[in-house]
Order: C-alpha cells, then sequence, then structure tokens
C-alpha cells in the first residue's frame, strides 16, 4: 500500500504520537521519522485517522468544533424553552435571517485573512440595497441588471477603501470607520433623494422571491443531490489523483464517512425546507436564498483555497514581508480582497432589502457590522489574519441567527440578546485564545 | 589576475575549472563609510565557504552586495567566469543566488509544501497543482536527508528551529540555487538543531551547490567549512582552505586583522589542497 517514496523515508516506523504541534516538541531532531502518517488526512485506516484526529483537537488545532458543539447547545436550550423552535417553519425562517449574517460574514473574512479589518460593510450592504432597489423599482431596470448595479456600486466602494489602505497606508480600521460614517450619510440622501418617504420598496418579483421565495420540493431534492454528488465527486477523485502520484490520501472509509454526513444534512435541510410550513395556504420548497448562500459559499471557497490569489492572501495576512520578498504583489492582492468584500456586503444588502421588501433609512448597518465581524469570529477567522475560511462565516452566522431567532421567540428583548451575542462572541475568542495557547506551548 | 583572465572565455562552462562567484575589487561605501574596500574573493562550486569577522567587518554588506540589495561603489562580480552587475534580488534569483536571511521569510500559518512554493506556485488549468508541489517539495526534502519532519503538510509554525532553517534552505534549492547564502543559520539553535543544520550546509556542497555561511560560531565553521574568508574592517585579511587554519588562528585574524608568525594566505590561493576539490 505505501507509495513508492515512501519506502526511502519509513525505515523507522512512525509513531503516531507525532502529531503537528507536538511534533516538534522537545527538539524532534533526535528522532527522524518518516515524511506522513501524521496528519489525519494522511492516515491509511479510519481506526488511525480519527485517533490522529483526537490528538490534534486535544493539541489545539480544534478547528470547527467547538463551533458546532456551541450551535447544538444553543439549539437544544431554544427547544427545551419553546417547543416551536426546531419546527420547520421557524427553522427556514432562522436560515432566511441568518443568510444576511453570514453574506456579511463572508464579506469580513476577505480582509480579516489579510489582518485587515472592514467596518464599513453594513452599511456598504445597505448601499447595495439601495441602488439595487432605485435601479429595479425607480428605474424599471430588469432585476438582474439592478443586481449587478448594486453589486459593481459595493465592489468599488471596496477598492475605494483598499486604494486608500494601501496607497496611502492608512489603518484600515480608520478607513472603514469613515467609510461608515460616510456611507450611513449616503444612503440617507439616497434613500430621501428618492422621495418615497424614507422608503424604497422592491416591487420586482425576482427580487422579491430572492430571500422570499422557495423552489419547488423536486428541485430542492435534485440540487441537493447534485451538491452532495458533486462534492463527493471531486473529493474522491482528488483522493485518487494523490495516490496515483504516491501522496498519502485519507482512506475510502473518510472520504465515504464525509460524504454520508453531508448527504445526511442535506437531506435533513431538505426534509425541514419541504416540510408544509404555511398556515392558510400550503408553504414549502428550500428558499432561494438557501441557494445564494452556498453558491457564495462554494466560489470563495474555491477562490481562498485553490488559487495562487487565495494562497497570497493567507501569506500577506501571516507574513506581509516573506510575501513581497516571494515576489508578491502586496497591492494588487490586498486591492483584490477589499473589492470582494464590498462586492459581497453588496449581495448582503441585497438579500436583506428583499427579505424586507423594502430599503428604508433606519436600517442600522453599525449592528450589522459587528454581526459580521462577531460571524467571521466566532466561526474561527482570527482578527489578526493569516486565518479563516469561508465555512467559519457560515457557522458563525448560524450561531448568532439562532441566537436572534431564539430571543425574539421567547419574546426577549433586544437588550437581552445584545448581551448574549457579547458573552458568545466572547466565549467563541476565549476558546480559541486557550486553544492556540495549547498550540504554542506544545511547540 | 588569472581570474579576469579566465573571464574573458565566454561560453565555457566547465565547472571546476573557475570559481562560481568571484568578485574583485568590491568596494561599497555609505556616504563616508567605507563598509567594504578592494575585497577579491572565489567561491568555488560544491565548496562551503565560511564568511566570518566582528561586527561591523563589512560580512553582511558582502553578502547583500552579491545578492542585489546593495549595488558595489566599485569592483566587479563575476558569475561562472563571466562579469555580470547584480541590481536587485530578482538578477540574483534568476542567477541562481539563494539569500537565506536570519528571519528565514516563512509564513507560519503555511505549511512546508507552501512555503516551499510561495510566490512560485505550481499550476495546471490556472488552479494550484498542491499534488506535483507536495511530491517536489517532499523529494526536495529526501534530496537534502530532511527526514525529521513528520508531514510536509504541517504549518511551518508548529516546527522546530532546525526543521526552518531545513524548510528555508529547501525552498532556495528546489528552485535551482547554485550558490546559497546562509546569514547566521545556527544563531538561534540548540545543539541537535545545529547539527542537523550543519549536516544539510554539507548535504548541499555534497551536491555541487556552493554555501556562503556567516556564522560567529567558529566550532561550527570549523565542522562544516572548506574554506574560510575573514573580513576586518571592511577588508578581506585572509582567506583560503579550511585546513590552513586553526581557531586560535583564526580568533587572532577576526580581532586584529592579521596572525603573529604565520604568513596569511593570499586572497585568491588555489583551491588545490582543498579536501573537495
Amino acid at each position: 500500500m505505501a507509495p513508492p517514496d515512501r519506502s526511502t523515508m519509513s525505515e523507522q516506523p512512525s509513531p503516531p504520537t507525532d502529531i503537528p504541534g507536538t511534533a516538534a516538541a522537545e527538539t524532534s531532531s533526535d528522532m527522524p521519522v518518516s515524511l506522513g502518517a501524521v496528519a489525519p488526512e494522511l492516515s491509511s485506516s479510519l481506526g488511525e485517522y480519527v485517533r490522529a484526529w483526537a490528538k490534534r483537537i486535544r493539541s489545539g488545532e480544534s478547528g470547527v468544533l467547538p463551533v458546532i458543539g456551541g450551535l447544538i447547545l444553543l439549539v437544544i436550550i431554544f427547544q427545551a424553552k419553546d417547543s416551536v423552535f426546531l419546527s420547520a417553519g421557524n427553522l427556514v425562517n432562522l436560515l432566511v435571517q441568518g443568510s444576511v449574517f453570514i453574506l456579511l460574514g463572508m464579506a469580513e473574512i476577505w480582509v480579516l485573512v489579510l489582518g485587515e479589518i472592514d467596518l464599513s460593510v453594513g452599511y456598504v450592504a445597505g448601499i447595495g440595497g439601495t441602488i439595487t432597489a432605485i435601479l429595479s423599482t425607480t428605474h424599471n431596470l430588469p432585476w438582474w441588471l439592478a443586481i449587478a448595479g448594486g453589486m459593481l456600486t459595493t465592489a468599488a466602494i471596496g477598492a475605494v477603501w483598499g486604494t486608500l489602505v494601501i496607497r496611502l497606508r492608512l489603518p484600515s480600521f480608520v478607513v472603514t470607520l469613515a467609510g461608515l460614517l460616510g456611507m450611513e450619510g449616503l444612503l440617507l440622501y439616497l434613500v430621501n433623494a428618492n422621495g418615497t418617504g424614507g422608503t424604497i420598496r422592491i416591487t420586482n418579483s425576482v427580487l422579491f422571491d430572492l430571500a422570499n421565495g422557495n423552489m419547488s420540493t423536486v428541485a430542492g431534492w435534485i440540487l441537493m443531490v447534485l451538491a452532495v454528488a458533486g462534492f463527493g465527486g471531486v473529493t474522491v477523485l482528488r483522493d485518487r489523483h494523490r495516490r496515483k502520484s504516491g501522496l498519502e490520501a485519507p482512506p475510502l472509509a473518510v472520504t465515504l464517512l464525509k460524504v454520508a454526513v453531508m448527504a445526511a444534512a442535506g437531506i435533513v435541510l431538505v426534509l425541514i425546507c419541504n416540510a408544509d410550513r404555511g398556515v392558510l395556504v400550503p408553504l414549502e420548497g428550500v428558499p432561494y436564498v438557501v441557494l445564494v448562500v452556498l453558491g457564495f459559499l462554494a466560489v470563495w471557497t474555491f477562490l481562498l483555497g485553490r488559487t495562487r490569489f487565495g494562497r497570497y492572501l493567507y501569506a500577506i495576512g501571516n507574513n506581509a514581508e516573506a510575501a513581497r520578498r516571494a515576489g508578491i504583489s502586496l497591492g494588487w492582492n490586498r486591492l483584490w480582497a477589499f473589492t470582494l468584500t464590498g462586492l459581497t456586503a453588496g449581495a448582503a444588502g441585497i438579500v436583506y432589502a428583499s427579505r424586507l421588501g423594502s430599503i428604508s433609512n433606519n436600517i442600522d448597518g453599525g449592528t450589522l457590522v459587528l454581526y459580521a465581524v462577531a460571524s467571521a469570529v466566532i466561526g474561527g477567522a482570527s482578527l489578526f489574519g493569516g486565518r479563516g475560511k469561508m465555512v467559519y462565516a457560515l457557522l458563525g452566522g448560524l450561531v448568532i441567527a439562532t441566537i436572534y431567532n431564539g430571543m425574539g421567540l421567547l419574546g426577549l428583548a433586544a437588550s437581552y440578546q445584545y448581551m448574549v451575542t457579547a458573552l458568545v462572541l466572547l466565549a467563541a475568542v476565549t476558546i480559541d485564545s486557550l486553544a492556540r495557547r495549547g498550540r504554542t506551548t506544545t511547540s | 589576475m588569472s581570474i579576469t583572465a579566465e573571464a574573458g572565455r565566454t561560453g565555457v562552462p566547465e565547472e571546476y575549472d573557475h570559481p562560481l562567484l568571484s568578485v574583485r575589487g568590491l568596494s561599497k561605501s555609505f556616504g563616508a563609510v567605507h563598509a567594504l574596500s578592494d575585497v577579491d574573493l572565489d567561491i568555488p562550486n560544491g565548496q562551503i565557504t565560511a564568511l566570518v569577522g566582528d561586527n561591523g567587518a563589512g560580512k553582511s554588506t558582502l553578502i547583500k552586495a552579491v545578492a542585489g540589495i546593495w549595488l558595489p561603489t566599485a569592483g566587479q562580480i563575476y558569475w561562472d567566469g563571466n562579469p555580470v552587475s547584480i541590481r536587485t534580488p530578482k538578477e540574483a534569483d534568476n542567477l541562481g543566488i539563494a539569500t537565506v536571511y536570519q528571519d528565514l521569510a516563512l509564513c507560519d500559518n503555511l505549511d512546508i509544501v507552501q512555503n516551499m512554493f510561495l510566490g512560485h506556485e505550481d499550476l495546471s488549468h490556472r488552479l494550484l497543482d498542491e499534488t506535483r508541489m507536495e511530491l517536489v517539495a517532499k523529494q526536495t526534502l529526501i534530496d537534502l536527508s530532511v527526514t525529521t519532519v513528520s508531514s510536509v503538510r504541517q504549518p511551518v509554525g508548529s516546527l522546530s528551529g532546525g526543521q526552518r532553517q531545513s524548510v528555508a534552505v529547501a525552498k532556495a534549492v528546489m528552485r535551482d540555487a547554485r550558490l546559497v547564502i546562509m546569514d547566521e543559520p545556527t544563531a538561534a539553535l540548540g545543539v541537535s538543531q545545529t547539527a542537523q543544520v550543519l549536516d544539510l550546509i554539507k548535504t548541499l556542497g555534497e551536491r555541487g551547490i556552493a554555501v556562503i555561511v556567516i556564522s560567529h560560531n567558529l566550532n561550527d565553521v570549523f565542522t562544516v567549512a572548506d574554506r574560510l574568508a575573514v573580513l576586518y574592517l571592511g577588508r578581506l585579511v585572509s582567506s583560503g582552505p579550511i585546513a590552513e587554519y586553526d581557531t586560535q588562528r583564526a580568533v587572532e585574524i577576526i580581532t586584529t586583522g592579521s596572525a603573529s608568525g604565520a604568513q596569511p594566505p593570499a586572497p585568491s590561493s588555489g583551491t588545490s589542497t582543498d579536501p573537495e576539490g
């Protein structure tokens, strides 16, 4: 089973204790080990995989597990307090509420990976929704042109922040703080200048259905099967390619387990969404906005994980000088990251406007940006750069939406909701910080 | 000088005919300060040259001139016998000169493969070709006998100091460096880590790669070097095969600029007595 190039290296059997983080402990130079069988991905059997995985978690590389654990805990608490929480109608509502937080969190991840921050995403999202609403409702442009106009505008705004940060070497914190104020002003101006009494309604049916419409039950099943099959197919093909090239790949059992978990999650999601949650008229199907969120998640994950651009963002976020010496253009890559933050924020704003059926001058972009940063950080992104994945925003956004939704269900005032969110954010950062301390003491 | 005569013969890349790198009359001034004056030095292929000297002797200025960071005020650099001017780090890189600075320029959050290919990633269909990069990185580490890393997919932040040094060197070697310049590679390392890095330096020499090592540690120098070059107040006061020196004499030259009793060898003494030659 051993790939050919391992034969030269595997004279010494590698002890399973050699996991990343502890491998470097106590002058590992004394004990040469083989180049392999150490990261969970590189284990040869399911049992070994699970053991290596458990070791890695204990050493501080906990990944997304604390967030998922916290999410389950929240769900249990809210369900115990109010049995409506886990009803299909409420869960779908939660997903739709969470979509805005998730999209804003993904917007924030682009700059967080660089070690920068964008405090303006809340009002930039508002601008995106406003421009789209104006183009569609006031100017009667087709929905796709309205969406393009809104997102291009916010992408351009992000590019302006990026240019100021890069060219004038201003801290992104200050530039985007000014942006927060400036965009709030611009939003008020645009909405009031529209002359519709401080509110612009979304009248286009496609734009309205973006967050309020559902696909047919059959379409939901088909798309779910396609998504799971696509994920499974790509994973299996990649593993096979690695084995063919003589590299270790996770055992097939692990891959199948992952695909099975994903399929189970997909089935549960579609089952919930396809249940009739209507009160007077039947209401069923997966909301379109779920597709929008998953689409952004897939494309952004791909861009961040499989391209040079994404790789360079991680490098710049961790050690800009090393990246510069490696010949990486710091300016262009950072500019693109800020631009993508603006673009994604615009998408979030359009979903927000769609959900409310209108965009108004009392949108609270200040709270939205805090939720955006909290989503990313609760999910596991670092404020110091170099660490963050798009899926973190998904998980963090779901945590925030769960609190938001659950507290609302319990009839608790916004005051409680803010305080609980603050505690969860602190807990997430504390867990991460403790885990990281564990990492550094073992290495 | 024989070297300048050889430099006229272009297109004869005989490996051992002439040194890989020669500097002649190299001077560098910063205003009124003469950091380097009239330095002549030969770096032969496949040999490890230790560059020693007290603080401010000009070691860093010399390697920065070779690495393309500072343009010399006067003098000529020959590469493979041909006169070259190295104006930028990029030009040094293109010639095959790689410099491993003390800070190593690694990204702790990226794994070994990602660090080794940073800025030069292999692509297939415009996407990162992880499989190919991992294979090449692994093979490079095996070729360099770097066997202490457990996985090439572990983040560099989790590696020991010696392993990090190994990754930085492997990165240079993988990109076909013919001369690797290392600035104090063992300065921050413990005993076993130092031995690991010294082994790596020896391996480089065995593979025909020329190495310049700046070091303050004469034990390391005598363990690993084939040749010694001593700078004193910006001048090259002594250079030659390591066999011509012992620790006491080296210390004397480093601190006083000359050796009592014995004649310092001529700056461009031949390589015939070298053990590796």
